[in-house]
């Protein structure tokens, strides 16, 4: 069995992002970029199901520039056994991704595909879904847990109300939760190692896609600033404001 | 113009958010037309009928929606498109899991989290965990949009029902199984509607503890929600999280115990009307976007709140 595992470079989740004045976009200039969190729990899960035995390869891709190569090289040094980078100059849709990766999938015949369920710069939310969807494939998404059987994997995920399982055919694509693993560090010999592990570069006009923009964004707004709030020395003086200058209480009775 | 809106349901009752979406497709279109695709929920098609602006109820009665399978509701959708020029659904786990399946099958792309509408083709939606807000016109003729509930008033009823159209629209599944689900039930309010929000963080120290907040939350019959540490820590269930990867919230009063407020938490919660947070430590990040902040000890705050809150005659415990 082939995992196909599909990563994104974003800014660091720890980083405090900042709208450009010009509304055109938020600073990356000199920000700390790493792999989209979701994505390494993705790897990471990959990584488990060939140590497990349930899987002989697990292919890392990415659609970016070639400031990607440092992330791959890092999916490398965690456990993948190859990396594609299907190199593009500018940003594509989620839906421009997907019929990407569709191709990727094509060709390297891959049976599971794995994603992060959304990337924390779009927070878009999309991609595996519309994968599955051009594919025809079955999706299981927001996994929590991965079992593979023989010819099906069994899901769980977590909803809005709980949990579910579900139990869909191979092959299928995948989106992971939070809670589904914790990813590992790269050790040392594992880092020098990847220096030498196959990397593909594919131009991405190569691929024979029609892609057209889809979306003219318009603006990058800043959130509205919320008023300047107080400190309160005590309860009483807490309810007091609650009660009496936000007046939240109104709807309550007694 | 015509809109088109999917509703969430558990083939028995209508999941509150949908009136959210109703009026979010009302700011586009008057007379929008609600999908309500499920198994034997002739109830939710009966609170459907009595929202207020919707045109008419299409009503797809199989098999094969009975668990919100995004394969054959995904197909159904992209059959029934072809009348629309908007598709809305809620940003919720159901919506999320649905409408880019059914964009893809469109070739259209999908606006996700939307909280606002300029005019039909702009949308406003944030994104970097709320820190920006992209403002985004859609080129294709068709748009698929997840709206974010908490971000549009719910609509209510109207005088007269609408009218139901079946469809006979099923297809063989033979993709995926629902094996089961595990509920958390709660007799509090829902997180995403509630009034109300209670939540805890790394900072109850423990499960039992944090049955502190929920004692709170009774209290003022609000609901209970955590950060991410406090989930991790296995205080509480995955589904309580509030935040960029969990639930968002617009209460119009959120009350923040031992949060420090990390930005993928503010993401979840920062539109609420009137934020308390009570925190240890005065310079925790949460007290800059508090309404009310409270530097103290949690376990001395809990119990004092809750006997002021009954001395004034505000409790609900």
């Amino acid at each position: 069995m082939k995992i196909l595992v599909a990563v994104k470079r974003v800014v660091d989740p720890y980083v405090r992002v900042r709208v450009k004045s010009d509304g055109t976009g938020v600073e990356t200039q000199n920000i700390k970029m790493s792999m989209n969190p979701f994505d390494e729990i993705a790897l990471e899960e990959a990584i488990r199901l060939k140590e497990k035995g349930d899987c002989h390869e697990v292919v890392i891709v990415s659609i970016a520039d070639n400031a990607i190569q440092e992330t791959l090289r890092h999916g490398l040094a965690l456990g993948a056994d190859r990396a594609i980078l299907i190199q593009a100059q500018k940003t594509y849709c989620s839906l421009d991704i997907a019929k990407i990766l569709q191709k990727v999938v094509e060709k390297e015949t891959a049976d599971i595909v794995l994603m992060g369920k959304q990337a924390i710069d779009s927070d878009s939310n999309q991609t595996p879904q519309m994968l599955a969807g051009i594919l025809d494939w079955p999706q299981a998404t927001f996994a929590s847990e991965i079992k593979i059987t023989d010819k099906s994997v069994r899901v769980k995920r977590e909803v809005d109300a709980g949990t579910e399982e579900l139990e869909v055919n191979l092959p299928a694509v995948l989106s992971v939760d939070l809670r589904l693993n914790k990813p590992r560090y790269p050790s040392l010999p594992n880092i020098m190692r990847s220096k030498q592990k196959p990397l593909e570069v594919i131009e991405l006009g190569s691929l024979g896609l029609d892609l057209k923009n889809r979306t003219e964004i318009l603006e990058i707004l800043n959130p509205k600033d919320r008023a300047p709030g107080v400190k309160v020395g005590s309860v009483a003086e807490l309810v007091d404001k609650l009660q009496l200058d936000s007046k939240v209480f109104t709807g309550l009775s007694h | 113009m015509s809109v088109l809106v999917i509703v969430e349901h558990d083939n028995k009752i209508m999941n509150p958010s949908t009136r959210c979406v109703v009026q979010a497709a009302l700011q586009i279109d008057k007379n929008p037309i609600l999908l309500v695709a499920g198994y034997k929920c002739d109830s939710v098609v009966k609170e459907a009928v009595d929202l207020l602006g919707v045109e008419s109820v299409w009503f797809a009665d199989e098999e094969c929606y009975a668990f919100n399978l995004a394969e054959p509701l995904a197909k159904l959708v992209g059959k029934v498109a072809e009348s629309f020029s908007h598709i809305l659904v809620s940003s919720s786990t159901f919506g999320k899991n649905i409408l880019p399946r059914a964009a893809a099958i469109l070739d259209i792309t999908q606006i996700t989290d939307v909280t606002e509408i300029i005019d039909s083709n702009t949308f406003l939606h944030p994104i970097y965990a709320g820190n920006a807000i992209e403002k985004v016109r859609v080129l294709d003729e068709k748009k698929a949009l997840t709206i974010r509930a908490s971000a549009f008033d719910a609509v209510g009823n109207k005088e007269s029902a609408c009218g139901v159209e079946k469809l006979a629209y099923t297809f063989e599944n033979t993709h995926s199984k629902f094996i089961g689900q595990e509920v958390h039930k709660s007799v509090r309010p829902e997180l995403n509607g509630a009034d109300i929000v209670v939540s805890g963080g790394r900072g109850l120290q423990s499960i039992d503890k944090f049955k502190l907040v929920e004692e709170l939350a009774d209290c003022l019959g609000a609901a209970v929600g955590a950060s991410r540490a406090a989930v991790d820590a296995g205080f509480a269930p995955n589904d309580y999280q509030v935040g960029q990867t969990g639930k968002i919230v617009a209460p119009n009063l959120y009350i923040a115990l031992g949060i420090s407020g990390a930005v993928q938490h503010l993401a979840g919660m920062k539109d609420s009307k009137v934020i308390v947070a009570v925190n240890s430590d005065e310079d925790a990040p949460i007290f800059q976007i508090a309404t009310y902040g409270l530097v103290g000890d949690l376990f001395d705050f809990i119990p004092a709140f809750i006997s002021e809150l009954k001395t004034r005659g505000l409790a609900k415990c």
